[in-house]
């Protein structure tokens, strides 16, 4: 260990001055508007940043001692760093408190990783760990649907929560259609908002132009989706996989860009408002009913309650993720979810053996689109309001998120990215943009450190040599 | 007549622009074969950079315009160009070797994390600044209509060539360059043969994130105000920029780039300036339909 300290220190000081170089200007400097004419002026933050450095110089120390088996070392680092962060020191400002403290903990985390490593890796190696692994991914889906489908009746179910509950389960649509997309036919599609778009919208302009119900609307907005997706796909489904997901970058952009400036249409950028909600056969959830409709209170018998509303919402938007879920389980044990997995894994092979790729492609991307249209729709119904602002491109990118979190074609792992991106960030909301920074971070550090996201179960529906003997996963 | 040529010299200061940030891209994809959708966001830092250094050099009392205009590029090149190295260094380079989509999609996040990074740091509001060019002169009157260049302008085209000028030098005859073209061709043969090849895809970011960085000075200096997101909308324009050029060709980028302005002011002078951004998007999706390869670009076989 004697000789490799003064390298570590080295790579550590190095580390720091690259991180006082990318911070000095942006962070030092804070400019600020003066006021009376005067343009902008500083706010200086330089202790901010030379504390951070100092934080970055530790931190980056721990890290390579963690990495060359000194591990003890690291974990009194890290224990000293978050100690730091949550002594009541004081800091110029709260975030270097979380920041120390963040730091100290991954320390910590990364310095006994090995040794969780390797205490899992003998757990799974003996038989009974191999009987329970199994069963357990098994069993583990089952006791989440079951947890779904009585929560609302626990007494968790508060109106927070189940606001929660709605607006995870849309992203675990969301996330199993794009799912469909990219983890199954393995194309990058960064768009994929758009089609979200096109249902929200067929929604509420059926619905307030014409009147016409939710039900009604909903396989209307899919096929409309749908449509779109066959349309805007049919040409661009012979590109690469990266000019691909430009390509559907920019369409996402072009139709958000016409949504806000087709003001005849759309309303623009002050959107469509007042849209009426999905109805129980016929009746409607509100206290008081409209003219010549029935409330579902009245029809049930039951005391109006405002809860009732969210509860239907979210039975719905689970119903319609099980669909999704269902039918792509199903699609994956027909030649064509064959196809689209074989096509993910080597596109110049499947075109050999006679699979037509555009045609493959259009499917996926033309039942990504249409479920994409459900929650769209769905999506119009809850806010009861909808304008451009809520399908920017940051929506597509959180979406892809949770595919790739989950760990590409993975089922199981996009609900538990969905829960992890959507529901910790939502109960964490006053960090506000911290939120989005941590975000984009997390998006790299998966890629860096588990690029098969957090489940990894990405097997092919059908392989020639099963699993284990040979050939990659 | 007047008014067709005062949008041709606006649409060039803003293809130049442009160009300028597609080099980046086309470089960086030439050497690796990925989107660098980053990149826009360090044309952003570049910008907020300049702006922070135009201020200081205001405080410092430095009020001739050439002085701290060489200054501010000299600033705004070195630190953003730390950006470049770090966020290769950090994000793509644990991933080669990855699957292929993996450094795009690391790439998405680099983006998000820089421009809510930003937008922390130095808030959400526009900032005006950067103003220190003014004035022009009257090129000639037609039609009562003034055709005007700005000194601004001027500067802008002539940083673009110098720069442009510049580069192309160093591609063709430096070592550095040779090394470049040779990872472009096969990066393992360029290995065995020598070449570091870590370092000069560091060396391609470095340069591409200074360029990126002038772009910003620039797009600061022309418009007068820049917020943390300019970067997202100026990133893909320059990357239709490269596509449309032919992406990996230095000369195709700039193309591009003078292109895309083309189109960008001439749409917005004579149709609608709502649907400006729609044109761009539209170029690029048609490039990449009918001719993937770009004006300036050799198609590309792909191999099992």
């Amino acid at each position: 260990m004697g000789p490799r300290l003064p390298l570590m220190l080295k790579d550590a000081g190095l580390t720091a001055f690259v991180a006082a170089a990318l911070g000095i200007f942006i962070v030092g400097f804070r400019t600020v508007d003066q006021g009376g004419g005067k343009g902008l002026g500083f706010d200086y933050h330089l202790v901010d940043l030379a504390v951070a450095v100092v934080v970055i110089f530790i931190g980056r120390l721990g890290l390579s001692m963690a990495a060359n088996g000194l591990r003890w070392p690291a974990i009194v680092l890290g224990v000293a760093m978050i100690a730091a962060g949550a002594s009541p020191m004081k800091l110029p400002s709260g975030f270097l408190h979380w920041f120390v403290a963040l730091g100290g903990v991954l320390l910590v985390i990364r310095a006994i990783w090995p040794w969780a490593n390797d205490a899992l890796g003998a757990a799974a190696r003996t038989p009974s760990g191999v009987i329970l692994g199994k069963a357990g991914a098994k069993w583990f889906g089952w006791l989440l649907l079951a947890f779904a489908v009585l929560m609302p009746f626990s007494p968790l179910a508060d109106q927070k929560t189940m606001d929660l509950g709605v607006l995870i389960l849309t992203y675990v649509m969301l996330g199993w259609g794009l799912n469909i997309v990219v983890g199954l036919a393995g194309l990058l599609d960064l768009g994929y908002v758009a089609f979200y778009a096109v249902g929200a919208y067929a929604y509420a302009l059926l619905s307030t132009q014409y009147g016409l119900g939710f039900w009604t609307v909903l396989p209307l907005a899919g096929m409309m989706a749908a449509l779109f997706g066959i349309m805007l796909g049919f040409p661009v489904l012979r590109l690469r996989g990266d000019y691909l997901a430009i390509v559907t970058l920019g369409f996402g952009e072009i139709i958000r860009l016409v949504l806000l400036n087709w003001f005849d249409l759309t309303n623009g950028p002050a959107g469509i408002g007042s849209i009426p909600g999905p109805t129980l056969f016929g009746a409607v959830f509100a206290e008081t009913p409209p003219p010549g409709k029935q409330t579902v209170s009245e029809m049930l018998g039951i005391a109006f309650d405002g809860n009732h509303r969210l509860i239907f919402l979210y039975y719905i938007i689970l119903g319609l993720a099980l669909i999704t879920n269902l039918f792509t389980q199903r699609m994956r044990r027909l030649p064509v979810g064959r196809a689209w997995e074989a096509l993910r894994e080597d596109e110049t092979a499947c075109q050999a053996l006679g699979i037509n790729p555009t045609n493959t492609k259009l499917t996926a991307f033309a039942i990504g689109a249409m479920f994409a249209g459900f929650a769209g729709s769905f999506f119009a119904a809850k806010q009861r309001f909808i304008s451009p602002e809520s399908f920017v491109f940051i929506e597509s990118a959180i979406i892809l998120a949770i595919v790739v979190l989950g760990g590409m074609g993975s089922q199981i792992g996009v609900v538990l990215a969905a829960v992890l991106l959507i529901g910790l960030p939502e109960w964490f909301r006053d960090l506000g943009n911290y939120r989005m920074l941590a975000f984009g971070l997390a998006m790299v550090l998966i890629m860096v450190f588990k690029p098969r996201g957090l489940v990894s179960h990405r097997e092919p529906s059908i392989r020639l040599h099963p699993a284990g003997s040979g050939g990659g996963g | 007549m007047a008014y067709f040529t005062q949008q041709l010299i606006n649409a060039i200061t803003l293809g130049a622009i442009y160009g300028l940030i597609a080099i980046g891209y086309t470089m960086v994809y030439g050497i690796i074969g990925m989107i660098n959708f980053a990149h826009g966001e360090v044309f952003m830092i570049g910008a907020f950079i300049s702006l922070i250094g135009f201020i200081i050099c205001g405080s410092l009392g430095i009020s001739s315009a050439p002085i701290a205009i060489v200054l501010v590029l000299l600033l705004a090149m070195s630190f953003s160009a730390v950006y470049g190295w770090a966020i290769e260094r950090t994000a793509y380079r644990p991933l080669r070797g990855s699957f292929r989509l993996a450094p795009l999609i690391s790439a998405i996040g680099v983006s998000i994390a820089l421009q809510n990074y930003v937008q922390l740091a130095q808030g959400a509001r526009p900032k005006p600044g950067g103003q220190v060019v003014s004035g022009g002169f009257n090129l000639f009157t037609a039609d009562g209509f003034d055709v005007r260049v700005t000194w601004l302008q001027i500067i802008i085209v002539l940083v673009t060539v110098v720069l442009m000028a510049g580069f192309t030098w160093v591609i063709a005859r430096t070592s550095l360059g040779r090394q470049q073209r040779a990872c472009e061709q096969d990066m393992k043969m360029a290995a065995l043969l020598g070449v570091n090849v870590d370092r000069t895809i560091s060396l391609t970011f470095v340069l591409g994130a200074a360029l990126a960085a002038v772009a910003g000075m620039l797009f600061l200096m022309y418009y007068g105000v820049i917020d943390f997101f300019i970067g997202f909308l100026a990133g893909i324009k320059a990357f239709t920029a490269a596509v449309l050029g032919g992406i990996g060709s230095l000369p195709g980028a700039m193309l591009g780039g003078l292109l895309i302005g083309l189109i960008e002011v001439f749409w917005a002078g004579y149709f609608s300036s709502e649907y400006k951004d729609v044109a761009a998007f539209a170029i690029l999706v048609l490039v990449l339909i009918f001719r993937p390869s770009g004006l300036l670009g050799k198609p590309e076989i792909e191999k099992v």
